[in-house]
């Protein structure tokens, strides 16, 4: 009976999830294709920079809103004005330090590090933006909790192992956009970094929609513990 | 019983190291065709051989071998003309409209030339040998060889030719030569012509920058009058060949646009000119070009002159003529001599007279041109063959009976003109034999790819490749037995082999040592390979063959593929790094993924797929965190010493790859000597300490003496020639002989003291705990149970009978970790680096040379290397479980991360697979005057330079096996010992002693590491080899993936050198423990 329950619940997560997950991809393909008709010459490979910040800042906004909309994990024990205060901008400077992470570790992985500063670093704030901003809101910045989902049988709900599924495809999109970097076929997206935004927005877009197929298909496999 | 393990390890290793060498060997000799170059010239003076002057040159002052018949001759090369694209367009069947192709029928202007002006002109189908890539057919073309990769001799360091050649003769007869096109010809010819438009040739979408700016000049030069050879290499056609093939409409503009050339230059010809169109090569059907493919050998040939110069109409069907004979016939019809080394045959056509004033006289001219022509050969091939082995030595007898009795039959005609028709019949053809003789033995053993070598080649790397995976997979299993798996196998197979070797003895088959390996090779591996199938197939399911984990596989593959992509192979540098730092963050993040980074308290979930045997995690997250992000710092600033290739334009090479010698400013200068001495004591402070740490640096015995005042007396004579080398041009003159004398004596001095450390540590390398075995105990942590050093007898009679118990107990193998001995395991905590010390005092030592042949500024590389290979390891060791009593295994990640370095520190070195970027100067450090005749010692200084990488980290791949033995010893300094008698049952790391207590396990996992070390860089010359047959008609072929195959073969050669002398010291260490515990235990039994 009570698996019973517990099936159903998350055969209706698994369906919010899906619903959530169409809008995050309706998001970035809007963020391709509106701007076009307020915007002139835009187009994602000349001004890339423009696209990048359309699409991180419509993807945080379609996140948060999401968030507040479907509330994953409503057990938020204090709901003090103050305690949310603190909580928002604890999670603004994670933001921003994930940001600067990333930046670091584009620049020791062979990334120029005076030419092309702008473009590495909207690029480290689009990879925060598929990867930090879901985290921060599913888990609040509590690195704890964070280390926990991405760790072997440590995730507790749909919902974490959607999040571990989308952020592992972002990285992998985003490391194999690098390779046809070095390649002679002389293609505008070639240039650093483009290649690899595309790339780890392909992947944030595959694993938003193979993280609900895939959790859907081995739903009898998954057990989670609640703690 | 271990010493016959070591042995058959040790074989094994070497065979299959050897079946590499075989596989390579035999692919380089398909792949990579050589020659000798000769730098001989002809000469105006000298004629080719003995005999009257030729016809021609009689009483005619200036003439040379024959009298000039041109003054002046334009020569047009189209690049990737290929013969049919001078054809008309022509139906196959008749009575049916002509196909309608791009590339057909666009050069009218010849037709109509052929079909008004019959004795004015002639198409040829030339014939060009392989390999048909541009420089090489441009060196073909002026010196009538057949040039091939490798002409073995010529100057790696730059392209220019050093045979005689066309150019160079008529720049020695004052003659103007006029050049404008492709820039490939300023590295063949540089400062040869006496004007020059070059224009970039690097770009191949680019189609129309070289023509245009040819035309640009071509008229204006023409009419200026300004010169006597002028040379136009147009590279439209084949640029648009290889961008978009010859089936596009480019192709139809492109030809029209040359045949509009064509027409003009027919038109501002003067009489004594005669016009040259060629093409140097044909194209596939795709438009690439490089291999021997009918369409790509086939190219046009056409002639014309304003004067008269045929005595017939051309012939139906074009004639068919080796490319190669334009050269003997442009010299002679230019009065020049025939460049030395030519092996074409003159078009006797062209040396008949038009008018026939006298009967037979055409014939007598041709004939006299034929036997020039055939003097010269003669005189090539004999001087080539005292100098080279390469040809056949029975069809070089028979070409030299034939040239003989064909010269003696010119001769007798000369003297005889009455009989000169019926004997003109006989000498032309025997002249054109021999001639034709020559070129094809030339052509057997230079020109022609072996495709049954490359492939069976390959076939033995890859079949070597999955030995060595098969093996390293079976060394760990329980049931695995040495001499029987390994040794009867081989002796089997070789034996096999020795039987077809006395086969082909017998049977008086050339014996060729390539063949003759590649036969012991295969002989060895098949049965091998089936009698392992047969034994193990059955056991195991054919999964466990491919042992290796995702990621890492992944990793391989993408290595794998990369060599197949020119460009991939031209940023290697950029790209290794890459993959190496992806690996160093995968490691880190499945050490947290598998909950071994982070300490347990931490996870709210249990963690089940976790069981390391050791227990508790050794690592904490910051620290392995800091280990990779440290990493990941130091690739990157090894990064910054990146020499640039030179395919890519916009890159720029690092400054500081430059020695200090040629920087100018005193301040920079001076602080950069400062920083390459401060990396040098950094480098010695750090083995000094690491030694200390982990050893004992107050022994007497010789290695630890040299390690405490060899090392510094290296540093100190490296940092003296360092300052010595850099301002030697500021030193007053009077010291000028003194600095000469040091910068000879110094680096030399430093060898010689690296190597005699070597000796010593080869003779005595158990460094840390020999004092004790010469007798008494005195060493201050044996003793640890007590307050003191050992003062009365009573305390030795207590030590020493401990110390034979754990040995007697040891030896009857009931050695158990529970229960210990204290004052034993003490003993055996001091012994529990040698293995390591000794091997990093090796790479110390082996270091310090080699960094004295690069450039001071390199040193901070070394450095970087030093600690870099220090962070991987402690990473890998955190990563690694210790299964004690074995079997010991060393993961795939360990293995290709090791690789992966190797490489990376190559480019990091300012190295780069090609040529040109061979670091020379490694050659005169020590040598400042040269070396005269020998080659063998330059050879190995710059080798030396060039492969330091792959030898250093060679001979540290032990370490790898060893570390995580090493690491285990911080985990229990970190706890407090709990005081009072629990200290007795505190267990303390035994460390390597681990290792040497297992001798079977210990030497399967050295066979085992050595495998996978060998299939790691195994794959990638596998890679190379198939990229290079593969690809053999790309583009880039000579220009990227030959070098590359040649540059990843000699590493490969160089790294299981490396990875045997390595494994070889480990086992040397091992065997002198094993004597200095026999020796306490008889010392205590007397």
């Amino acid at each position: 009976m009570i698996a019973t329950q517990e099936n159903t619940m998350k055969d209706t997560d698994i369906k919010r999830l899906l619903y959530t997950h169409l809008l995050c991809i309706c998001s970035i393909i809007l963020s391709i294709f509106i701007p076009s008709f307020f915007l002139e010459n835009f187009s994602i490979l000349e001004t890339h920079l423009t696209w990048l910040c359309i699409c991180s800042v419509s993807v945080t906004a379609v996140n948060l809103v999401l968030y507040l909309v479907v509330k994953p994990n409503a057990s938020s024990k204090r709901s003090s004005l103050s305690f949310k205060v603190t909580r928002f901008v604890k999670c603004c400077v994670y933001f921003l330090m994930s940001c600067f992470t990333f930046h670091v570790i584009f620049v020791l992985y062979g990334a120029p590090l005076i030419e092309l500063v702008l473009e590495t670093f909207l690029f480290a704030v689009t990879l925060s933006t598929f990867t930090t901003v879901p985290c921060l809101c599913l888990l609040g910045p509590n690195i704890k909790a964070w280390l926990r989902v991405f760790s072997r049988n440590g995730v507790t709900s749909v919902w974490e192992n959607s999040l571990q599924i989308t952020t592992i495809s972002s990285f992998v999109g985003a490391w194999l956009g690098a390779f046809p970097i070095p390649l002679d076929w002389e293609r505008p997206w070639q240039v650093w970094p483009i290649s690899c935004t595309l790339g780890a927005t392909f992947g944030y877009v595959a694993g938003l929609f193979i993280s609900p197929l895939w959790i859907y298909w081995n739903r009898k496999q998954l057990t989670y513990k609640n703690n | 019983m271990s010493k016959m393990q070591k042995i058959s390890v040790l074989l094994f290793l070497a065979w299959v190291s050897f079946l590499f060498y075989a596989g390579i060997a035999l692919f380089t000799g398909g792949f990579l065709l050589t020659r000798l170059e000769l730098s001989n010239h002809s000469s105006c003076r000298e004629p080719p051989g003995p005999g009257s002057l030729p016809w021609g040159s009689r009483g005619e002052p200036g003439a040379c071998w024959m009298a000039s018949r041109f003054s002046r001759v334009v020569l047009v090369l189209i690049d990737a003309l290929r013969f049919d694209f001078a054809q008309p367009q022509r139906s196959h069947v008749p009575g049916e409209p002509p196909v309608s192709l791009p590339f057909l029928g666009k050069l009218g202007s010849l037709q109509r030339i052929l079909e008004i002006q019959p004795h004015h002109a002639r198409l040829y189908q030339s014939k060009a040998h392989p390999p048909t890539t541009t420089m090489q057919r441009l060196k073909a073309l002026t010196t009538g060889s057949l040039p091939t990769f490798i002409d073995a001799g010529s100057n790696f360091a730059s392209y220019a030719i050093v045979e005689d050649n066309l150019i160079k003769q008529l720049t020695n007869a004052g003659r103007r030569v006029v050049f404008m096109g492709d820039d490939t010809w300023k590295d063949l010819f540089p400062g040869a012509f006496s004007q020059a438009f070059f224009f970039p040739s690097f770009n191949v979408r680019d189609l129309h920058t070289v023509d245009n700016g040819i035309l640009e000049h071509l008229y204006p030069t023409m009419d200026s009058g300004e010169w006597d050879v002028l040379i136009a290499h147009f590279l439209g056609v084949d640029h648009c060949g290889h961008k978009h093939g010859p089936y596009h409409p480019e192709m139809a503009k492109k030809l029209s646009q040359m045949d509009q050339v064509i027409q003009e230059l027919v038109e501002r010809l003067e009489n004594d000119t005669l016009l040259v169109v060629i093409g140097d090569h044909g194209m596939t059907m795709s438009g690439d070009h490089g291999g021997d493919s009918e369409l790509e050998i086939s190219a046009a040939l056409f002639l014309y002159s304003p004067a008269a110069l045929f005595p017939s109409a051309p012939p139906e069907e074009p004639e068919v003529i080796p490319q190669i004979s334009l050269v003997p016939t442009l010299a002679l019809l230019l009065g020049l001599p025939i460049p030395f080394g030519n092996i074409g045959e003159v078009i006797a056509e062209l040396f008949s007279e038009v008018e026939d004033s006298q009967p037979h006289f055409s014939a007598l001219a041709q004939a006299s041109a034929l036997h020039l022509n055939a003097q010269q050969v003669s005189r090539f091939l004999y001087t080539y063959s005292a100098a080279a082995q390469d040809l056949q030595v029975k069809e070089l007898h028979r070409l030299q009976n034939l040239f003989s009795k064909a010269s003696a039959d010119y001769q007798r005609l000369l003297q005889s003109p009455q009989r000169a028709e019926a004997a003109l019949q006989t000498v032309i053809p025997e002249l054109q034999q021999f001639l034709r003789g020559v070129q094809a033995m030339c052509l057997e053993s230079w020109a022609r790819f072996s495709l049954i070598r490359m492939a069976v080649g390959a076939a033995i790397l890859a079949a070597a490749c999955f030995l060595c995976l098969l093996v390293s997979q079976w060394a760990t299993s329980p049931g695995f037995c040495f001499h029987r798996l390994l040794l009867i196998p081989m002796a089997w197979g070789l034996a096999g082999a020795i039987v077809c070797a006395g086969l082909l003895a017998t049977t008086e088959l050339k014996l060729d040592p390539v063949i003759l390996g590649a036969m012991a090779a295969v002989g060895s591996l098949l049965p091998f390979l089936w009698k392992a199938s047969a034994d193990w197939g059955s056991k195991r399911p054919l999964a466990a063959l491919l042992p290796i984990p995702g990621p890492v596989l992944l990793l391989l593959l993408i290595r794998f593929a990369a060599f197949f992509s020119d460009s991939f192979v031209v940023a290697e540098a950029r790209a290794t790094p890459f993959l190496l730092g992806s690996l160093i963050l995968l490691l880190v993040v499945r050490l947290h993924w598998e909950g071994r980074l982070l300490p347990p308290k931490l996870l709210t979930i249990p963690r089940l797929g976790f069981s390391a045997p050791t227990g508790p995690p050794r690592h904490n997250g910051v620290q392995a965190l800091g280990l990779g992000v440290g990493l990941l710092l130091c690739i990157r600033l090894a990064g910054l010493f990146h020499r640039c290739p030179e395919e890519t334009p916009a890159c720029r090479s690092s400054p500081w790859l430059s020695p200090l010698a040629s920087m100018v400013g005193g301040r920079a200068k001076n602080l950069w000597y400062g920083a390459c001495v401060g990396a040098l004591v950094a480098l010695l402070a750090a083995v000094r300490l690491w030694l200390r740490r982990y050893g004992d640096l107050k022994s007497p015995e010789p290695p630890v003496l040299f390690v405490r005042w060899g090392l510094p007396v290296m540093v100190l004579g490296t940092a003296a020639y360092w300052a010595l080398a850099s301002g030697a041009d500021e030193a007053p003159p009077r010291l000028r002989a003194l600095v000469a004398g040091a910068s000879v004596v110094l680096p030399r001095a430093v060898a010689g003291l690296a190597a005699s450390g070597l000796m010593l540590l080869l003779w005595r390398p158990v460094t840390v705990l020999v004092k004790a075995a010469t007798g008494a105990p005195k060493s201050r942590t044996v003793l640890a149970p007590f307050s003191g050093p050992p003062t009365s007898q009573a305390d030795l009679d207590y030590v020493v009978p401990q110390i034979y118990r754990h040995m007697q107990e040891e030896f009857r193998g009931r050695l158990e970790r529970a229960k210990p001995q204290r004052p034993l395991t003490v003993a055996a905590r001091q012994l529990g680096s040698v293995y390591s010390a000794a091997v990093v005092t090796a790479l110390t030592l082996l270091a310090f040379p080699l960094l004295l042949l690069h450039a001071e500024r390199i040193s901070l590389v070394f450095l970087l290397l030093f600690l870099q290979s220090f962070l991987l390891l402690h990473l890998l060791a955190a990563g690694i479980p210790i299964t004690t009593p074995g079997p010991f295994t060393v993961p795939w990640q360990a293995v290709s991360a090791w690789a992966l370095m190797a490489t990376q520190t190559f480019y990091s070195t300012g190295h780069q697979p090609v040529f040109p970027a061979i670091h020379w100067h490694a050659a005169f450090v020590g040598f400042p005057e040269g070396h005269g005749s020998s080659t063998w010692l330059p050879a190995l200084l710059v080798g030396a330079n060039t492969f330091a990488s792959h030898l250093l980290f060679a001979v540290g791949c032990p370490l790898l096996l060893l570390w995580p033995f090493l690491c285990e010893s911080q985990g229990p300094q970190k706890r407090r010992q709990p005081p009072g008698n629990e200290a007795e049952e505190e267990e303390e790391p035994l460390m390597e002693m681990r290792l040497r207590d297992v001798p079977h396990h210990f030497n399967a996992a050295l066979l085992q590491l050595g495998l996978k070390y060998l299939f790691v860089l195994g794959i990638q010359i596998l890679a190379c080899a198939l990229a290079a047959s593969v690809l053999r008609r790309h583009l880039m072929v000579w220009k990227v993936f030959a070098p590359k195959f040649i540059f990843e073969a000699v590493g490969f050669i160089v790294s299981s050198v490396g990875l045997f002398l390595g494994i070889a010291l480990v086992m040397r260490v091992d065997g002198a423990v094993n004597s200095w515990f026999r020796q306490l235990v008889l010392a205590q039994q007397r």
